[in-house]
């Protein structure tokens, strides 16, 4: 097993404190199957590599979207040469609360600095206060991993006062209670079938993903209907993979929680399908 | 955030996201702050290739730091030869020759150098994201969206 990154200084009443389904994510990412996939995709040891695969060396970067109290996004920077058979990585973060912005980056920051010599050189990037990954270079994301507010609710909370709401220094326009409740809903609740802010970052994964070996972990529950969203996916092109990798809590035979993993298959003609928006040539 | 962060950032405004100029965005009036960390030439060879050069170039003069050569150096002008060949084989080698200026600016640049606040100004549309405490606001008043 490895070590679950500290966060004993964030505040829980403002920022989403680790739970079942974070902790899926962690095992997910470090299960046999999944470091096997990873090491093979990312790893840039072995000195067997042809001239072709030299892309395999850059250092892959990792973004994490809804960082939260920042321990998964940690987890992957301070054990990079486990999970992905690398020292090396970029890590970013991006998160609608400022709070667990600021919560995510002291996370990230002191697991690296601890992080033992032989498991880690992340090089933490930051967290952007952002929506989803509306400020993130298109085609630049290596892994992208999202445990996205999931649970169905009648509406998504509204963002009219979230400007207020999201201010460190409080300025009493509103009550600190008003302000955390806002805060917390806005990572849990996920609207119609709980897939609304899910299905919006679905749709700027083409995007985002690096269209080589891009490769996204997202986390679903079973009100999603993961089934649908996989066949969605799959409408995306032959060029688009999708499984389920992980899930816990299984109930009556269904799976409470699961990690879907959508990813790219390496193209072998045909090199780059959207070559038209790579910002790189 | 770091100064290379910026490599990896644009405007989240839809409207400017295919368009050339909202990418790098110009950092305004920035702070910043300088920790020392231990030279690191493997992940400095590996990161090379992800960096954007015009970018981080345009960024590095826009701050004023110590100006980067017009064109991206080959690997060879950075990396003293010794521990190029050993890299292929082995992680870190003892004897590592002395760093290059070059290596050694790099480092600063990129691993010592990130900015605590400030603006971010889309080259684009003119829209100033604001850095404080490290953390840049993308978020955009619902006009904007
Ligand atoms: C279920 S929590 C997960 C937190 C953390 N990643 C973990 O696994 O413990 C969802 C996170 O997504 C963030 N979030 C919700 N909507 C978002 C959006 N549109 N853009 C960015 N982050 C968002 C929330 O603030 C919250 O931190
Ligand atoms: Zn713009």
């Amino acid at each position: 097993m490895l070590p679950t990154p500290s966060t004993s200084h964030v505040s829980f009443d403002n920022v989403y404190e680790p739970a079942e389904d974070s902790f899926l994510l962690l095992d997910t990412l470090s299960s046999p199957s999944e470091t096997a996939f990873l090491h093979e995709k990312f790893n840039n040891s072995s000195a067997d590599h042809s001239e072709e695969t030299t892309q395999n060396s850059s250092v892959p970067l990792v973004l994490e979207v809804g960082t939260g109290s920042g321990v998964v996004l940690a987890f992957v920077a301070a054990n990079a040469n486990a999970i992905l058979g690398r020292k090396d990585l970029l890590t970013l973060g991006t998160d609608i609360n400022n709070f667990a912005c600021r919560a995510s980056a002291k996370t990230v920051q002191t697991a690296i600095t601890e992080a033992p010599n032989i498991s880690s050189h992340g090089y933490f990037l930051g967290v952007v206060n952002a929506d989803l990954t509306s400020s993130i270079r298109p085609a630049s994301v290596d892994i992208l991993i999202f445990n996205p507010p999931y649970v169905p609710t009648a509406e998504l909370p509204s963002l009219s006062l979230h400007d207020d709401y999201n201010r460190i220094s409080y300025e009493n326009k509103t009550t600190i209670f008003e302000r955390d409740s806002h805060l917390l809903s806005l990572s849990y609740a996920g609207g119609v079938d709980g897939m609304e802010i899910t299905n919006k970052l679905l749709e700027q994964l083409p995007d985002i993903l690096q269209p080589e070996r891009g490769v996204a972990y997202i986390l679903l529950c079973a009100q999603n209907k993961p089934n649908e969203v996989k066949e969605r996916v799959r409408l995306w092109g032959s060029s688009w993979a999708v499984k389920t990798v992980g899930y816990s809590g299984k109930q009556a035979g269904w799976e409470k929680l699961q990690v879907i993993r959508i990813w790219k298959k390496p193209s072998l003609g045909d090199k780059c399908p959207i070559a038209g928006k790579d910002p790189s040539v | 955030m770091k100064i290379l962060t910026l490599n990896f950032l644009t405007c989240a405004r839809k409207a400017c996201k295919a368009e050339p100029a909202a990418f790098p965005l110009h950092p305004r009036d920035a702070e910043l702050e300088i920790v020392e960390a231990e030279l690191n030439t493997e992940f400095l060879r590996n990161v090379l290739p992800r960096v954007e050069w015009e970018a981080l170039r345009v960024v590095t003069e826009e701050l004023g730091l110590p100006s980067l050569p017009n064109v991206a150096p080959e690997p060879d002008a950075i990396f003293p030869a010794a521990s190029t060949a050993a890299a292929a084989t082995a992680n870190e080698t003892p004897a590592n020759p002395a760093p290059t200026q070059l290596l050694q600016d790099l480092h600063h640049l990129l691993l010592e150098t990130t900015i605590l606040s400030g603006k971010l100004v889309c080259g684009n549309c003119g829209h100033e994201y604001a850095v404080k405490e490290g953390i840049a606001n993308f978020l955009l008043p619902s006009h904007l969206v």
